[in-house]
């Protein structure tokens, strides 16, 4: 692929805001929003600012692969930044399979043609998890296979951003027996810079802020499960309100008790908010309207690998993780039967040597 | 596979049939070796020598009158740890769901104890134990009646205790970690516990019952 790298030629992201009249208070409100979100020190914002401002509208390929189209609609309603103002003047989005589906074979040339002009520069965000059974033939796109497509769009990424718990960790799709053996970007490619934003669905403002603050300040500081850390480092158990009630041993035992009325912790009723590292009980959905836990159910940990097959979203955390299919009574047979042979064979000890001391 | 997984999943399966496994072993084992035959008259009937079996079972589960002064002591502090590690196991909100959970039953009228309760009596627990421990480490006697067995038991009790209190009180890291060593340290115990001194669960009540029982036959028990 030539490297025409046209990326240079593209008006910077303060130039484009300049021109659609976006005004200095208004860029510093935005900058402070994603920085606070961020849980950046105030101080950094002008820094940020300045980055931002200098940035370069970056092209951006979205290839959806094994996925729901839940992790788009959540995008779609990210509030600050709302994704209008992201792709009009933030990011130059080249490609979205969901939305041009209807353009057929246009839009894959126009994907082709974005990726040639900005090799080595855009942007990848994937959602959904890649099928690799049968050669990846479960997945198929214009002719190609999901493999095939993603390891075509990382070679020339900058970084890739799997958005949702598919494209991160496999999803529900990879749920036991993974019929379709499905994975997620990482586990496929491992020569880009990858920034994993896990949930079922992700969060819309963590989305957006991670693709922000990329182009601020590059890729940003990742936990072991490349998740940014900004967003991913602390627990719901941590951050959740109800917390002073798991601290004072005041749990709900069912949806309607007195306990469930009162708001106390949801905990014994399954909930994975020790275990799972996210930002919902800080950013919370729907512009901060509310989240899962004060909404009144336990959170089902959607953004940690594995949550699909933790057992049942409504026990406790530490309930056991196994099918018993008889093995537990077959030892107890064995048990008995190893038992009976070692105090038949002392029995036999016993008269015999009661025999030879007569 | 993430550690805790492990701990609730395999590990724990695992743990499980080694545990019964070995204690029927153990039991069916030591209930078929029988008695040694005794050829003299029997002193008692069958019923008396129950009641005799029983008589002693209460008896040495109480300090004797005549050693209270050195025994009342160990023996309150024994009570007291095994009465705090017992509340802690029956009567702990998370305890009480996951043996339903690993039983397969639901008990809605099984009671629990408000959580800090528990965490009280679990801190309460650990300082019984560390007595115990320091009594056994000092006391010449229980010092060299002492093994491997006892040292590693108590090993896997306080790891047991310690990670339950860190992971109740938010200590020593993140949650999933702490949880998984307390599993863990739970899956250790049923590993160990056939093998070990901690069959005196199983042992203790029975032995003692016939121990009153045979020399209430022989006319040795008063």
């Amino acid at each position: 692929m030539s490297n025409k790298n046209p990326r240079n030629q593209q008006p910077t992201i303060g130039e484009v805001m300049d021109q659609a009249g976006v005004g200095r208070r208004q860029f510093m409100k935005y900058c402070a929003g994603i920085t606070a979100m961020m849980a950046m020190p105030p101080l950094s914002t002008a820094a940020f600012a300045r980055d931002l401002r200098a940035a370069r509208r970056p092209s951006v390929i979205y290839m959806p692969f094994q996925e729901c189209t839940g992790c788009l609609e959540s995008l779609t309603r990210s509030f600050a930044p709302a994704l209008e103002n992201l792709m009009f003047n933030t990011i130059s989005l080249d490609y979205n399979h969901t939305l041009q589906a209807a353009a057929g074979e246009a839009a894959e040339a126009a994907r082709h043609a974005a990726m040639e002009e900005n090799f080595g520069e855009y942007v990848l965000i994937c959602d959904g998890s890649i099928p690799t059974k049968i050669n990846g033939a479960y997945g198929t796109s214009d002719g190609h296979t999901f493999i095939q497509q993603l390891e075509e769009a990382a070679e020339g990424a900058a970084a890739i951003v799997a958005v949702g718990a598919c494209a991160a960790f496999g999803g529900v799709a990879a749920a036991h027996p993974n019929p379709t053996g499905a994975v997620g970007v990482a586990d496929l490619i491992k020569d880009r810079p990858i920034i994993n934003v896990p949930g079922c669905p992700p969060m819309p403002e963590v989305m957006t802020g991670v693709l922000v603050s990329f182009l601020a300040s590059g890729v940003p500081a990742l936990d072991k499960h490349l998740r940014p850390k900004a967003f991913f480092g602390d627990t719901i158990h941590d951050r959740c309100y109800r917390r002073r009630f798991y601290d004072r041993g005041l749990f709900a035992k069912s949806f309607d008790d007195e306990g469930a009325r009162n708001g106390w912790c949801l905990y014994e009723l399954g909930c994975r908010g020790p275990t799972t590292y996210n930002a919902c009980a800080t950013i919370k959905w729907n512009g901060g309207a509310s989240w899962p836990v004060e909404a009144g159910h336990g959170c089902i940990g959607c953004s940690e690998p594995n949550f699909w097959d933790q057992g049942g979203f409504y026990e406790p955390l530490s309930a056991k993780l196994f099918e018993e299919r008889g093995q537990a009574a077959v030892a107890a047979a064995a048990g008995v039967a190893v038992g009976a042979a070692a105090a038949y064979g002392a029995r036999r000890r016993q008269k015999k040597l009661a025999g030879d001391a007569e | 596979m993430s550690i805790l997984e492990f701990s609730r999943g395999p590990m724990l399966h695992f743990a499980l049939i080694v545990f019964v496994f070995g204690v029927l072993w153990r039991l069916t084992a030591t209930f078929l070796l029988g008695f040694r035959q005794h050829r003299s008259e029997p002193r008692a009937s069958k019923g008396q020598a129950a009641a005799g079996g029983f008589s002693v079972l209460g008896m040495r589960s109480w300090p004797h009158k005549e050693f209270i002064g050195r025994t009342a002591f160990g023996e309150a502090v024994g009570y007291g740890y095994h009465i705090g590690l017992f509340t802690i196991v029956l009567l702990g909100a998370p305890h009480v769901l996951f043996w339903q959970n690993l039983f397969g039953f639901s008990a809605p009228w099984w009671p629990t104890l408000p959580g800090g309760l528990i965490t009280f009596i679990s801190i309460l627990t650990v300082m019984l134990m560390l007595i115990a421990t320091i009594r056994r480490v000092g006391h010449p006697v229980l010092r060299r009646i002492s093994n491997f067995d006892d040292y590693f038991t108590l090993v896997i009790l306080y790891a047991l205790m310690l990670t339950g209190l860190m992971a109740v009180l938010g200590l020593g890291g993140r949650y999933e970690y702490i949880l998984a060593a307390h599993i863990i340290s739970f899956n250790a115990l049923l590993i160990w516990f056939p093998f070990s001194k901690l069959m005196h669960a199983f042992y203790i009540f029975p032995s003692r019952f016939f121990n009153g029982y045979m020399h209430a036959k022989k006319g040795a028990a008063k």
